[in-house]
């Protein structure tokens, strides 16, 4: 096990692992967001309150739990990059950050559309929407910092120091919805509680599980694939780089 | 171990004594910022008052941004702060310390003037005590953040607008705590708990990101 997880480590061998890996994750992953969306939009019936513009549930839930998950992962690869300097995880950290400012941004907008037609606003300075702006923000700093160093590996530590701090303000974010009496409503989904008891009927409920799942699965595919072209530009003066770029 | 943080805290305030122009600059900008604020709106609109707390924690946010832009980058070319993490001493111990000499430099000037500034845009009384005290917690969350922004950043070529985008997020806790514990003190609501905030963010903040900064710093002299 720690072996395998040791050579998997190597620049080679991960960019094997993704080649393999990629296309599977990404053939799952559009085909679960399709099932889910097409449920969502055409079998799930519409809400007794919110009539049909509910529907966006299927793509702004998604996007929102990946915005956070992502961000957690960044800090995780963060702690790998700056305990054991594995240069692996900082890879993992790079490649991560601008999927994660993409699905924060959906997130945003499909959360705009969503307000205009229930709350009457397309922006609310409440907790919830706050910390999500601020997350943008929190990856853009990410981004714009491992951009402004030469050296890449010094850039990718750098952005790992901000987002292991950054990462309390994503735990925040989480708990905004408990701890703030806030206009955005509490999670219907992400819990034991939930899970055990769904507020939400079953045939509103499985597009939404079968999307989630289709948004994680893509989002692993296009880390692999950003992972991997990050790999090839580091090693680009290695022989196995050249190698398989010419192939 | 103090010995060393006490030498680096008493470099900073002889380094800012020879040249004054450097740390009276956020002040000046402060003062700029929020007295020029009336100016853009009527002078005598009463939503002025209500504006205050914003306004001079908005300015002490841009002050300190000011502030600390610069604060590694001269330690870095003259090899200062390669010696700093060489030294025999705890690297995050001497960091704080000179974030602590900052803020004494440039942030408690702020806190000082806040009550000037607040009463120049119609503040008084109860609300105007919250704001220096909300000021005198908050400052120090502005300075180590700042500062821990500026220890990420010196080891770059063009920061340019690297430092507002990192600052932003990390600060906006600060202001909304400071300027709703005025606001309720002007609304006569108890205004304790985002007091209470500001000093759990101070508490955090002074202890937590000495260490992050002294891992970039040394990121950055690698």
């Amino acid at each position: 096990m720690w072996t395998w997880f040791h050579q998997l480590a190597s620049p080679p061998t991960f960019y094997r692992f993704a080649e393999s890996l990629a296309p599977w994750l990404f053939a799952a992953g559009v085909l679960l967001v399709g099932a889910g969306v097409y449920g969502g939009l055409f079998v799930a019936p519409p809400d007794y309150q919110q009539g049909d513009a509910f529907r966006i549930i299927y793509v702004h839930v998604p996007a929102a739990a990946l915005s956070m998950s992502i961000y957690v992962a960044m800090a995780l690869a963060a702690a790998v990059a700056l305990i054991w300097r594995m240069k692996l995880a900082e890879v993992a950290l790079v490649a991560a950050a601008p999927v994660g400012a993409s699905f924060t941004a959906l997130a945003l907008v499909t959360g705009m559309l969503w307000g205009k037609p229930m709350w009457g606003a397309y922006w609310v300075w409440d907790v919830r929407l706050t910390l999500e702006l601020l997350l943008l923000f929190q990856y853009l700093g990410v981004l714009g910092l491992n951009r402004a160093y030469a050296d890449p590996r010094a850039g990718a530590r750098a952005s790992a120091w901000l987002a292991l701090i950054g990462v309390v303000f994503v735990y925040i974010n989480k708990k905004s919805v408990e701890w703030w009496n806030s206009l955005h409503q509490g999670s219907t989904l992400l819990s034991f509680e939930g899970m055990r008891n769904p507020k939400i009927s079953g045939d509103m409920l499985w597009p939404l599980l079968v999307s989630l799942a289709g948004f994680y699965l893509f989002f692993g595919a296009v880390w692999l694939r950003r992972m991997q072209n990050e790999v090839l530009w580091r090693e680009r003066n290695t022989r196995w780089a050249q190698e398989r770029v010419a192939a | 171990m103090i010995g060393p943080a006490l030498a680096v805290f008493r470099r900073e305030l002889l380094l800012a004594a020879r040249r004054p122009a450097e740390w009276a600059q956020p002040l000046v900008f402060y003062g700029i910022v929020a007295l020029l604020f009336p100016l853009g709106i009527e002078a005598l609109n009463p939503a002025l008052k209500v504006f205050a707390p914003a306004i001079v924690w908005v300015g002490a946010l841009l002050a300190a941004l000011l502030a600390v832009e610069r604060m590694f980058r001269g330690d870095l070319e003259d090899g200062t702060l390669e010696q700093l993490l060489l030294a025999d001493a705890p690297a995050p111990l001497l960091v704080a310390a000179k974030f602590a000499a900052h803020w004494l430099l440039t942030a408690l000037p702020l806190v000082v003037a806040a009550p000037l500034l607040g009463a120049a845009l119609g503040l008084e009384g109860l609300p105007l005590q919250v704001l220096t005290l909300s000021l005198l917690l908050g400052t120090p969350t502005l300075m180590f953040t700042g500062g821990f922004a500026a220890a990420l950043i010196v080891g770059t070529q063009r920061a340019g607008i690297l430092l507002p985008i990192l600052v932003l997020p990390l600060m906006t806790p600060a202001v909304i705590f400071g300027g709703g514990a005025v606001r309720a003190a002007a609304a006569g609501l108890p205004y304790a708990a985002p007091l209470y905030f500001l000093g759990a963010l101070l508490v955090l903040t002074v202890t937590v990101l000495p260490f992050a900064a002294a891992g970039a710093l040394r990121n950055a002299v690698e």
